[in-house]
């Protein structure tokens, strides 16, 4: 049983755990995920891993409800247990590797954020704050009731630009826009790292290529095993078969086929989450490219 | 009695049962055990012996059942085999033990396989266990992986005392018994899960949720945990697509997914897991996998086609399962071979486009190379394709083990004879060396290495 220490809402509908995860705390880097089953009944669901500390043994994720079984996981309270919590899964991120640290300082680094992808962001930039890079960090979402980690994020990158759809909060438009808007004042980039929905991925790196800037993002497509076993999670990229848990999750965003990828995501949608999806990437893109039907 | 023939066994009808994932073969009763083992000569050289991968000795516990002394003949079996229960429902007797027995020449060989099962059913519904009083001798032994080939290595190794620790992926343990073979062909926790506790009940721990080369590699367990020494039994590993366009869309399943979210993460018992049923389901592939594959499928409430590019003789799968699969009313499309999957426009499966074959000369395998028949393309209407087309090695030991050795298709490097791989201490044995097999051959692999690491450590000894 892997315990729950700590729960904290973050914003509408998004919460954090601390788990007691001993064999994950140990080894895990940023990048990589865990598989968090509830009960015996309960679906293996992959979370990002989001912050560890190797002394109390606990890692962090940050929860978004969307369906049944992340709506059953909000039911979980301090104390409580889940039944199953495996990881880390699949590859850490290659900036976040000692052995390419040297390469690493030498970057000018750009984060894009979209929505919950704040979550999995933050141990990226707080690792490379604690090795000595500084990062820039674009973090959007629709509106300003869904932002959180402003002030953690402030703390450890060089730069934090917020972005709402709506213009509630910070800039008004997209991680995208603010991204040329950046440009446009001459700034420049070497390494972006896009994390979020698929479809705002999908449209950072359909910037990003117009502005040669080499472009990771962060792959979540539907899982069961997360070992390598089940095939559940392929995708094309680079016109080659890849499995996310073990050759991912992070790609390079220019190669990964976005539309097979997002038909993908559907086949097991609930109605709740397949609404909750429209609602979210619906919004992001605001329509008209008919990817998102 | 006609000695010529078999005593039949019950089985569910195929109406019912092909609406339910209950067993399908019900067993035999004792008095039809004692009367079907009243059929073995017991024979001087008894041929079966040779036909066993693990040497059971197949007349001695036959002429114990024979006597109704079935503790005794459980006692034998166990000498030579941890999962008896499993085997004798699972191995493919037919090319095995059974299609050496000498009665099998006139008429239908005894069914070892089905007297092993009685014996082992038996033994768990009286609570015989096997039982260890060797004295622990202190040594650390990790297994990696819970599937037949690491069962079989940790219980051996903890009679002979050592203090074993097996490390599990995933977080049920059993391996393919557990996530890939289904419950009408094999309980899960009547059967499985009872062996398993008698692994456990020799000492063995057992640490779900553990990746090894994840959450802590080989290196570490060797240099920061205190193991001396580790045996491999990881498996198979990740599924093999054909490469023809279309396989990507949605509706095509591995058959290990499809099997997976079954039988693993139970769909079928309404867990929160969902599986897309299908309407009408095409299975490609003519293993045991495909078969287990569609005979889920159907139990789902699909019409399902087998679609497999030899010719019946050749279909890998145990006889038995072919048996069972067409009195279930899966239908076989033989000699044919998919060459693209038809989607509709939001990427979904609607079909199925298809080449008749025929069969040439011999390739390396012996059998006759299918060749396709120019022209023959038809298409199939479907909402489901499986494909099961066996696996290749899960890349997560080898990549973050220093020293481990793998050949070319990356399977792990091992001596048939003792597990022994290119790293000094570390063993290895079962599918994550051969390639995907059978539980029997994982087992015997299992028990091999547990000798060998004994030698190993006794070597240590001498040399100390
Ligand atoms: C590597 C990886 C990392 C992830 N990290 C996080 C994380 O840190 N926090 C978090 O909240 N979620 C994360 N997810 C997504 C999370 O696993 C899903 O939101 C969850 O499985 C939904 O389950 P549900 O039963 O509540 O939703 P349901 O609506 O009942 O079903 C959800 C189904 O819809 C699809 N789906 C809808 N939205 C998503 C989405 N955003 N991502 C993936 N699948 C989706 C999937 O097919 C899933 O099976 C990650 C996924 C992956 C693969
Ligand atoms: C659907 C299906 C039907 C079959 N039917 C038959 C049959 O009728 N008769 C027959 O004889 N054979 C059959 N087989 C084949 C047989 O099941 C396998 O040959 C046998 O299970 C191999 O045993 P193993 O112990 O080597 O590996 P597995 O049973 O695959 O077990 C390996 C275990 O290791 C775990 N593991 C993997 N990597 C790691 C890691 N890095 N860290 C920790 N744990 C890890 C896995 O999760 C798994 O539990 C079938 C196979 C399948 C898939
Ligand atoms: S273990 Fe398999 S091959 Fe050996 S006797 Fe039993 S059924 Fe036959
Ligand atoms: S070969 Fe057949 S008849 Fe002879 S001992 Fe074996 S099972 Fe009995
Ligand atoms: S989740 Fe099963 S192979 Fe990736």
């Amino acid at each position: 049983m892997y315990k729950i220490v700590r729960k904290e809402a973050l914003a509408e509908n998004i919460f954090l755990m601390d788990v007691e995860a001993p064999w994950i705390a140990r080894s895990c880097l940023p990048g990589q995920f865990v598989i968090a089953k509830i009960d015996e009944e309960g679906e293996r669901i992959p979370l990002t891993i989001c912050d560890y500390d190797r002394d109390k043994k606990t890692v962090t994720i940050v929860v978004q409800t969307i369906g049944a079984s992340t709506e059953r996981m909000d039911t979980l309270k301090e104390a409580d247990s889940f039944l199953d919590f495996v990881g880390p899964l699949g590859q850490p991120s290659e900036l976040c590797l000692e052995e390419n640290l040297d390469e690493t300082k030498k970057k000018e680094i750009v984060f894009i954020a979209g929505g919950l992808g704040t979550a999995p962001v933050y141990p990226q930039v707080k690792w490379l704050h604690e090795h000595g890079v500084d990062a820039t960090v674009i973090m959007g979402s629709r509106t300003k009731d869904l932002l959180f980690y402003i002030d953690e994020m402030k703390a450890v990158a060089k730069e934090v630009y917020v972005t709402t759809d709506d213009g509630t909060y910070g800039f008004s438009g997209m991680g995208t826009d603010q991204l040329k808007a950046l440009y446009d004042e001459g700034k420049r980039f070497d390494h972006c790292v896009a994390i979020g929905p698929m479809i705002m991925m999908k449209f950072v790196c359909l910037l990003t290529k117009e502005l040669s800037l080499h472009t990771i993002v962060s792959m979540n497509p539907i899982m069961v095993d997360g070992t390598g076993m089940c095939g559940a999670c392929r995708l094309i990229v680079g016109g080659e078969v890849k499995f996310a848990c073990v050759d991912g999750p992070e790609f390079d965003g220019h190669l990964v086929d976005f539309d097979l990828a997002m038909a993908r995501m559907a086949q097991y949608k609930t109605d709740e989450g397949r609404k909750k999806l429209e609602f979210e990437e619906g919004k992001t893109h605001h329509g008209g490219c008919g990817n998102c039907d | 009695m006609d000695m010529m023939t078999r005593v039949p066994i019950s089985e569910q009808d195929p109406k019912v049962r092909a609406k339910n994932f209950d067993e399908v073969c019900l067993g035999y009763t004792e008095e039809e055990a004692v009367s079907e083992a009243s059929r073995c000569l017991n024979c001087k050289k008894p041929l079966c012996v040779g036909g066993c991968p693990v040497s059971i000795n197949i007349p001695a516990f036959i002429q114990e059942v024979k006597n109704r002394n079935f503790e005794k003949a459980y006692e034998i079996i166990s000498e030579s085999s941890a999962l008896p229960a499993v085997c004798g429902r699972v191995c493919p007797q037919e090319t095995q033990c059974e299609g050496k027995c000498i009665r099998g020449i006139k008429g239908e060989p005894v069914a070892i396989g089905k007297l092993e099962r009685f014996v082992a059913d038996w033994a768990r519904h009286n609570n015989i266990r096997p039982h260890s009083d060797a004295p622990k001798n202190g040594h650390k032994v990790a297994v990696i992986g819970s599937g037949p080939a690491g069962l079989t290595c940790a219980g051996d190794l903890a009679r002979m005392g050592y203090d074993v620790t097996i490390f599990e992926a995933l977080h049920k343990t059993g391996g393919v018994l557990v996530y890939g073979i289904p419950e009408f062909r094999l309980p899960k926790d009547e059967v499985v899960a009872a062996e398993v506790e008698n692994v456990k009940g020799l000492g063995v721990k057992i640490e779900t949720n553990v990746i090894i080369g994840k959450s802590i590699t080989i290196d570490e367990l060797l240099e920061e945990e205190g193991f001396e020494a580790i045996f491999i039994g990881s498996g198979a590993g990740l599924p093999r697509f054909m490469g023809i366009p279309g396989e990507q869309a949605n509706g095509v399943f591995s058959a290990n997914e499809f099997l997976t979210r079954n039988n693993l993460m139970k769909s079928f018992k309404d867990y929160d897991t969902p599986i897309s049923k299908g309407k009408k389901v095409v299975v490609v592939g003519g293993g045991n996998v495909a078969m287990d594959a569609a005979r889920t499928a159907l139990r789902l409430g699909a019409e399902v086609h087998i679609v497999y590019r030899r010719s019946e003789a050749e279909l890998p799968a145990r006889a038995e399962e072919v048996h069972h699969a067409k009195e279930e009313g899966i239908i076989f499309d033989l000699l044919q071979n998919p060459v693209e999957i038809l989607t509709d426009d939001k990427d979904w499966v609607r079909g199925i486009r298809i080449i008749k074959m025929e069969l040439g000369e011999p390739d390396e395998s012996g059998r006759r190379r299918p060749v396709e028949v120019p022209g023959s393309e038809y298409e199939i209407e479907c909402d489901t394709v499986i494909m099961s087309l066996g696996t290749s090695p899960n890349p997560l030991i080898s990549q973050t083990t220093d020293g481990l050795d793998v050949n070319r298709r990356g399977c792990i490097i091992a001596k048939e004879e003792n597990g022994e791989t290119s790293k000094r201490g570390v063993y290895a044995g079962g599918d994550a060396v051969t390639g995907a097999a059978t539980v029997i051959l994982a087992m015997g692999a299992g028990k091999s290495a547990a000798s060998g690491i004994d030698e190993y450590f006794k070597n240590r000894e001498d040399k100390a």
